[in-house]
């Protein structure tokens, strides 16, 4: 019986089911959306509710990390980088009947580049002072130039919602998938089918599912707990320790996720901080160093139980395009560690290791507290730097403390934090790369370089930035990663999974390790009843 | 049952002193091969998500929490004590102030007060250093409550017979307060001692929960019952509840002290 029983499901997980229609896909948001407004989202849940309403002209593939068209048939970047042109599909209307044109694209783009308006999606955009401008030409085409050329302009559409022009519902007439149907602040969004979606399959309007159901819960255990019960489909970046609870069925790995976990010192040469302190912190062997006596494997098999990798940059195996194949994680080397420190005049006595002044090594790491994993891999760091002799004093502070220590007092001697990139593309990290930059953590708001390798970065990231040569992008920033490796300003300590529970009962799912890693294909999504 | 909650208590308080004797392991040595282990002979009860020896681990930090509160118990006693001994004998204005600040003290949030506090601390601070001031920030803190307990008694002693008597005698304010009134304080302050040793200890769990109690590696019950954050996988790990029984047990046999006859006010 047992042995049927056991065919009998792997024909059923193996054979390919006719998509079932209808149903309500439920799903948790871990904040209040801060907007609804498509072009004021910044935050994960207002992008989200973007990513299921709004249409977009073009798309990054999750799955691929590949632009692929939309609401445009196609596109083209000229001059440089400093225009696109848009030719768009014909026929489509927005979820409340009105028809989607040109002017609706143009319309979207003076909404988008208001400066009144403060959208973090038309900051992206801004290359240089001067004015958008749109010519429309026909009901399909559109031109968007721009002051300077915005590099990777094409990809900065994906964030895009259209909004239209002339209906009388403004925003909440949506081109994508849904359409906001009932918000009850704090408690729960519900959007229902867009019944006018552009995208069909076998003669039918997609999407598949009649509604969808976000419910706003902060809680992740008690979201695992609905899990098990039910009452949620699926949940995306869940915590190592509850994905261990969950059964191989229902537990996705996606790999390497763009988020990891990294260390800083404190290079700001006007910081409040002991002048020893500094000459260790400026010294790239000191900093090589600790980065070589860190066992990053520990740190990925304890604290995130194997969902892990060691970090080696600021991007991750999971950004197929930008991640610097030929660079490996610092290895785990003492032998190494004592023969750079040796370098510098540091020598091992006893349990402690002395600088050339016979200054006992020891140094502070702040980080927030009630970050589970960062609090234990402070704990770590603590272990392995003690094996260098080093004393390693961990302090956690409460969020507002730690900002106003690393960007403003600069009261601090390293800093263990943590790394999101939502943006694929190395433009996005231009704010932490530039010298000049105020979030150039380690030393920001530099008037000119303090070190050759700083103006070389400067240098590289903004001939990446003007270049619309993809190869040459990809030169340059590969670069800045061997300089940031060699150098190595930032330790990067892990790059941790993207971790997901999906029910059974959800059909179609691809996680990826991009936003949104569940729903990114939701047109698509169905429930097996 | 208070014999029997001082004779537990006596047991307790005996093995968290003889930690370094009775500890299979350092507090803070990672046994990174066995993280989240189950009771073995060398791990008695385990060890925790970074593989560090729990029974160790409950063993020092009980010694630290059973060692601190009540040592901050004994700041926040005496400074009640002090001042409501100032306001009963004081005059009518200072007795109003004192009840006054202590109103004021109840209703401000101390939280923000231990954050900030917290957060004004030398990054180098020792573990140790830290630890005695957050206790000591609790003592300092935990003044109210006892006190208008006390200033109620002092007021009650001072119309009392044997006052006047020492006041007709020449007695000066001082001396009535200390030779006096004090002493037929003390068992009110013994039960106000008993009932705050508990509270700080919870306070301590409280801060250990926001990940601002005990710095690391230093073990503290209060940061010990972060591991019950993960609430599903304690049937898989029920040795995970070790701190947070001794914790029960500790605060259950303070209460039992205090609920006995002779300290009843």
């Amino acid at each position: 019986m047992n042995s049927r029983r056991l065919l009998a499901s792997l024909l059923f997980s193996v054979l390919p089911l006719t998509a079932q229609w209808g149903g309500e896909l439920r799903f948790c948001l871990h904040s209040e959306p801060r907007s609804l407004h498509p072009a004021l989202a910044d935050d994960d849940a207002s992008e989200t509710v973007r990513y299921l309403t709004g249409g977009v002209l073009l798309r990054v593939n999750r799955a691929t990390q590949q632009l692929e068209p939309e609401l445009a048939k196609s596109w083209k970047v000229t001059e440089g980088g400093r225009t696109i042109v848009f030719e768009l599909r014909d026929g489509v209307t927005f979820s409340d009947g009105t028809p989607f044109t040109a002017d609706d694209v143009a319309h979207t783009m003076q909404v988008l580049m208001d400066p009144a308006l403060h959208s973090a999606t038309g900051d992206s955009f801004r290359s240089g002072t001067g004015a958008v401008k749109t010519t429309v030409r026909g009901k399909c085409q559109v031109t968007v130039t721009f002051p300077e050329a915005v590099a990777g302009l094409a990809r900065l559409f994906d964030q895009v919602a259209i909004l239209s022009k002339s209906s009388p519902l403004k925003e909440r007439a949506t081109l994508g998938p849904f359409r906001i149907a009932e918000h009850k602040p704090g408690s729960y969004l519900l959007l229902e089918r867009n019944p006018n979606y552009w995208k069909m399959e076998g003669g039918r309007r997609l999407p598949y599912l009649d509604r969808v159901r976000l419910d706003i819960l902060q809680n992740r255990e008690l979201e695992l707990l609905r899990f098990k019960q039910g009452q949620v489909h699926f949940i995306s970046g869940i915590d190592p320790e509850l994905f261990a609870q969950l059964d191989g069925g229902r537990a996705r790995d996606a790999g390497p996720s763009l988020e990891g976990e990294m260390m800083w010192f404190n290079m700001n040469p006007g910081a409040p901080i002991p002048a020893p302190r500094k000459a260790w912190f400026a010294s790239q062997n000191f900093r090589r160093a600790v980065s070589h006596a860190i066992r990053r494997d520990d740190l990925c098999r304890v604290v995130y139980r194997g969902h892990a990798s060691p970090g080696v940059g600021p991007f991750s195996a999971a950004n197929r395009v930008w991640f610097a194949q030929r660079l490996a994680p610092h290895a785990f080397d003492l032998a190494e560690a004592k023969r750079l420190l040796a370098l510098d005049g540091f020598r091992l006595d006893g349990r402690t290791l002395y600088d050339r002044s016979r200054i006992p090594v020891e140094f502070s790491l702040v980080t927030n507290s009630g970050n589970r994993a960062r609090e234990r891999i402070a704990a770590m760091l603590q272990q392995d730097l003690a094996a260098l002799g080093i004393k390693l004093n961990v302090v956690t502070l409460d969020f507002p403390s730690l900002i106003e220590r690393i960007t403003k007092s600069f009261q601090y001697e390293a800093c263990l934090l943590g790394l999101v990139n939502v943006d694929l593309d190395p433009n996005g990290q231009m704010n932490v790369w530039l010298s000049s930059s105020a979030t150039h953590q380690w030393n920001p708001s530099q008037k000119t370089p303090a070190t050759p390798w700083e103006a070389e970065i400067d240098r590289l990231m903004r001939q990446q930035a003007s270049s619309v040569d993809d190869r040459k992008r990809k030169a340059a920033f590969d670069r800045v990663q061997q300089i940031a490796w060699e150098q190595a300003p930032f330790l990067y300590l892990v790059n941790k999974n993207a971790l997901a529970a999906i029910s059974p009962a959800l059909r179609n799912v691809a996680p990826t390790v991009l936003r949104p890693q569940v729903v990114w294909n939701v047109e698509r999504l169905w429930i097996a009843q | 049952m208070r014999w029997l909650a001082a004779v537990l208590l006596s047991v307790i308080l005996a093995g968290l002193l003889a930690a370094a004797w009775i500890a299979p392991a350092s507090y803070s040595e990672q046994f990174r091969e066995d993280p989240n282990g189950r009771a073995s002979a060398a791990h008695p009860l385990g060890t925790d998500g970074l593989g560090r020896d729990r029974l160790s681990r409950t063993l020092y930090g009980g010694r630290l929490s059973i060692v601190c509160a009540p040592a901050a118990a004994l700041v926040a006693g005496l400074l009640a004590m002090g001042l409501a001994l100032m306001g009963g004998l004081c005059g009518a204005r200072v007795s109003r102030a004192i009840s006054g600040m202590a109103d004021l003290c109840l209703s401000l949030p101390w939280i923000f007060a231990l954050l900030a506090a917290r957060a004004a601390l030398p990054l180098n601070a020792s573990p140790m250093f830290t630890v005695g001031v957050t206790f000591a920030l609790l003592g300092l803190l935990g003044w109210a409550g006892p006190c208008r307990m006390m200033l109620a008694a002092v007021k009650r002693h001072r119309r009392s017979e044997f006052v006047l008597l020492a006041h007709a005698n020449g007695c000066s304010r001082w001396r009535i307060a200390v030779a006096q009134i004090a002493p037929n304080l003390l068992p009110l302050a013994f039960a106000q001692f008993l009932v705050t040793v508990p509270a700080f200890l919870l306070a301590e769990a409280n801060l250990g929960l926001l990940g601002l109690g005990v710095p690391e590696p230093l073990p503290s019950l209060g940061g010990m019952l972060r591991e019950l954050e993960n609430v599903s996988a304690i049937p898989s790990h029920p040795l995970v509840l070790a701190p947070a029984a001794l914790l029960f047990v500790i605060v259950s046999c303070f209460h039992l002290l205090v609920s006995a006859d002779e300290y009843s006010v």
